[in-house]
This record gives structure tokens, sequence and C-alpha cells, in this order.
């Protein structure tokens, strides 16, 4: 039996003013997948999934997360929703004034009646999944960058989400780090029974741990397909992006005039 | 001639459409902290904390500029008042000056200073961070969580902070004026207590404090909440904080203070 999509999104277009981030998008997730959202800087892979936290709204379409169509949801609508999703940001946005322990035990305190002991057995399990739990009284300014992301991490999963949402979960770390977050994205996956969306430009980390690809460019949804379906895709954008090849359609160099007519060389030769 | 005059009549213009936009903003975020404010009301921890940092952590700096501000006072006023043979009247200065005015404005610019700049600056770092982003996906209300309890923080230190710094400037005037200078003591505190009223000069010090611990706060939270998400950004909303916040409660001591003792 084929599982539930636990998101669908359908037809959407974003724009800020008159630019126009995302359009007619469709994607679907089907429940228990970890799914990558790739594409190069500025392809509207983050906004995409701003739009299924709720954070934004889309222009037009519709963005359905668990049978709930997020366009028309109230602040109250939105919260009951983002109480059973989890969300890793790009550098963690630990709570700097808050211990690892605290950190990890906001939303149990926040949402929930339950007793300080058990909180505290709760924490130290969540610290302990991710090698963490020796480090639990100290602040988030004594961790090192990898560290911080494993207790946002471990923050992230604390109310046991159905989804879990990463931006960026590699950027910036060393690559034992990076190996242990690409890990523990899977693992908690699997032994959590989550859905994952995982927006992320590393290729070789994910296509280790995802079940499925979608490749985003121009904010136009580009390809889609399993991870071996992607390393040997024909279109020459997504092969670029997959090999991080230099030469390609994609320019690595911003939109701009001749230099030598800039310097006004041109002229001086012709004269 | 006539195009540059044009276009700077509209860059005015758009100046004050920007203006009174703001405002409308600052006011509506007012209106949703007040609305939101009884997650902290029931869970007073909240506010106690932020206490701590904005009430507490002030008091150092109010103490000891209380303290001078007082023994300056009590010299000049001595300097004044002997020539007309009235130095026996230098409690009553020294004390009305700092109950009705200096006490309240005072402290509310240093606390503008220290309190107000550190909320814009942490509020707007904790944006540039992403850290009120992250508490909205967790389902809890950036403003119910985060800037109502250093608001009712900020409006209960306010007047606290303002009763130690005039306390505290009493004493400093004291010590000038009695201990150093020689003024009887018995006429010093004995004519301050006869001419300083509780209703007149107390509690229209405590009112001024309040409303500014209000318009301090109100403007160190709004600009950290609307602070533009960089280095650059949270710098210049916690320099406007301090010049916002300083103008308004010189602005509105005036007010106050034109409506408080018309009739002395």
């Amino acid at each position: 039996m084929a599982s539930k999509n636990l998101i669908e999104i359908k037809d959407v277009s974003f724009s800020y003013g008159k630019r126009l981030i995302l359009s007619g998008i469709n994607m679907t997730i089907a429940q228990g997948q970890v799914v990558a959202l790739m594409g190069i800087s500025g392809s509207g892979k983050t906004t995409l999934l701003r739009l299924i936290g709720g954070v934004m709204r889309p222009t037009s379409g519709e963005v359905w997360v668990n049978g709930v169509c997020t366009n028309d949801l109230d602040q109250a609508g939105l919260y009951q929703l983002r109480r059973q999703m989890g969300m890793l940001f790009q550098f963690g946005a630990l709570f700097t004034d808050l211990s690892v322990f605290d950190n990890v035990a906001f939303q149990l305190r926040e949402h929930t009646q339950l007793p300080e002991a058990m909180i505290r057995d709760l924490v130290m399990m969540k610290l302990h999944a991710v090698g963490l739990r020796g480090a639990h009284q100290l602040m988030p300014a004594a961790l090192s960058g990898g560290m911080a992301r494993r207790v946002a991490l471990a923050r992230a999963i604390a109310l046991d989400p159905m989804l879990m949402l990463y931006d960026e979960p590699f950027t910036g770390l060393d690559p034992i780090s990076l190996g242990a977050i690409a890990q523990l994205v899977r693992q908690f996956n699997d032994t959590l029974g989550t859905t994952s969306l995982l927006v992320t430009h590393d290729v070789a980390e994910a296509l280790d741990v995802v079940d499925d690809v979608y490749y985003l460019a121009d904010g136009k949804m580009l390809a889609h397909g399993s991870p071996q379906a992607m390393r040997a895709h024909t279109n020459p954008v997504v092969r670029q992006f997959v090999y991080g090849e230099i030469d390609g359609p994609v320019a690595a160099q911003y939109p701009v005039g001749d230099f030598a007519t800039a310097l006004k060389l041109r002229k001086q030769c012709a004269a | 001639m006539l195009h540059r005059l044009s276009s700077s009549v509209s860059a005015l213009g758009a100046q004050v459409i920007d203006m009174v936009l703001r405002l409308g903003y600052a006011t509506r975020f007012m209106l949703l902290t007040l609305r939101q404010s009884t997650t902290c009301l029931m869970r007073p921890s909240l506010i106690v904390r932020e206490l701590y940092y904005t009430g507490t952590l002030s008091m150092v700096i109010i103490l000891v500029s209380g303290l001078f501000v007082g023994m300056v006072l009590a010299l000049q006023g001595y300097q004044t008042l002997v020539t007309y043979g009235s130095e026996s009247v230098l409690g009553v200065l020294v004390a009305l000056s700092l109950v009705r005015e200096l006490g309240p404005v005072i402290a509310a610019l240093l606390f503008a200073s220290r309190a107000g700049s550190a909320m814009t600056a942490e509020i707007g770092l904790m944006k540039a961070t992403e850290q009120l982003a992250a508490m909205e996906m967790m389902a809890v209300d950036p403003i119910a969580r985060v800037v109502a309890p250093r608001f009712w923080a900020g409006l209960l230190s306010m007047p606290l902070l303002a009763a130690l710094f005039s306390a505290m400037g009493i004493f400093g005037g004291y010590i000038v004026g009695v201990v150093l200078i020689g003024v009887d003591e018995g006429s010093f505190w004995s004519q301050m207590q006869s001419a300083v009223d509780v209703r007149e000069d107390i509690l229209n010090g405590v009112i001024k404090s309040v409303v500014f611990g209000i318009a301090i706060t109100w403007i160190a939270l709004f600009e950290g909440y609307d602070a533009p998400p960089t280095a650059e950004g949270v710098s210049g909303a916690t320099t406007r904080t301090v010049v916002t916040s300083s103008l308004a409660v010189l602005g509105l001591d005036f007010i106050l203070t034109s409506f408080m003792f018309r009739g002395v």
C-alpha cells in the first residue's frame, strides 16, 4: 500500500512585490521519507521551506501539510500545526541566554505540563541521542559549530515531531560533524517515524541519506527523482550542480557588461 | 529648478509617510504586546528574570549618579541660598528638585542608555541569529515570550530606580550640606519634611517615572524587534533607542510638568 502524502504543494507561486521567487511548484512528500530539496543559492529553496512551515503564504497555489491547507490558517491554527513540526536552522539558532539543557527543555516546558523530573529524563535522552549528554550544562557560546547543530537537532526533536524541516543543516561543518549530522537525520527519521525535508546544496552527503530529491532552479522545479536518478540525470544544469562543475549553463559570474569596454580599452585599441 | 524643488518636496513627503507608517506599526506592536501579556502575567518568573536584567543591573549606575547629582545640587544650592541667608531650606531645594524633576528624568535617561540599549541589542541579535524565528517555528509567540516580560519589567523597574536615585541624591545632599558644609541637620530634615507633599510631589514624580518607563521600554523593544537582521541594523537600532527615548523623556517631561505643576 502506498504511504500517505504528508506534504502536498499544488501549483505554488510566490513573489516579493514584483519579484517572482517561485513559480508553479508542485511537490509531494510521502510519510516516512527523507527528501532533499536542492538547488544553487537563490533558487528559492528556503522560501519553499518557509511556505511549508507557514512562515510565509504563497501568492497563489496551495500548501497542504498532514491534510491541512496552511494558506488560510490563523496564528492559532499555524501554532497547532507547528507543534507537530521540528526545524533545524542553518546555524542552529540556539537561545544564547539558555544552557544546552534548557534549550532542549524549552518546548517541553512551553507546551507540556510534564514534571521537571520527567523533563530532565527526556532532555537527557535527546542529548544522549546526539552524543552530547555530557554537554548539558554548557552555554551555547561554549559549543563548536557541529555541537551547536547537534544540540539544535536535539531541541527540534524534543516533542517527537511528525515532520522535520532542515535548513542547510550541513553548512560550515567539518567533515566529521557533517557525516554525524547526516547520519542523525536518517537515524531519527527511521526510529521516530518522522518525515524529513532537507534544504541543502551539499550533494554528496545528502544523496547518501535521502530517498528522493527535488531540484529547484530559478524558482521552478527542474528535476525530481531518486538519488541514483539525479546522479545519472541528463539535464546539463542538474549535472553541473550534482558534479560541481565550473563550466556549464549556470555561470558563476554575476551578469555584467564587457570588461574591456568598461575600462574603455576597445576605444583606445580602435584609435 | 522646478524639478529639483518637486523632487525635494516628494522626498520630504516620502519621509513623512514613512514616519507615520512606522508610528502606526509601533502602536500596533504595543497593542499586540499588551494583548499577549497574559502569558507572562500568569508566569511571573519570566518578569522576575527580566527585572534582574533591567532593574537590578541598572542599580549601580543609578545609585552612583544619584549620589553625585545630590552632592552637586547641595553645593550649587548652598552657594545661592547663603546669599539670601536661606541655607536652612537647602534640604527642601535638594528634595524637591530630585523628587519632582531630576530623579525621574535623569534616572530615565540613564535607564534608556543602560537597559534600553541592552534590550534593543539583545532582541535585535535574537532576530539576526534566527532565535525569534526558531521560537515561532516551535509554536511559541516571541511577543508573548520575549517582548511582553521585558515590557512589564521595564515598566516596574523605572519608578523603583527613580525612587532610589532620589533617595541617594538626598543622601548626597545631606553629606555635602550637613556633614561637609555644616548646615543645621534639624532644619535640613524638618524643612524638607514639611515642604515635600506626598501627592503633589512624590506621586507626580512616580507618575512621571511610570510614563518614562513605558516610553523607553516601548521604544527599545520596538527598535529591537524591527531592526534589520545585520550588524549595522542592530547598531543603528541601538543608537535610535538611546536618541529617541532620551528625546521622548525630555519632551514628555515638559508636557507632564506643565499639567502637574500649573498652579504652583
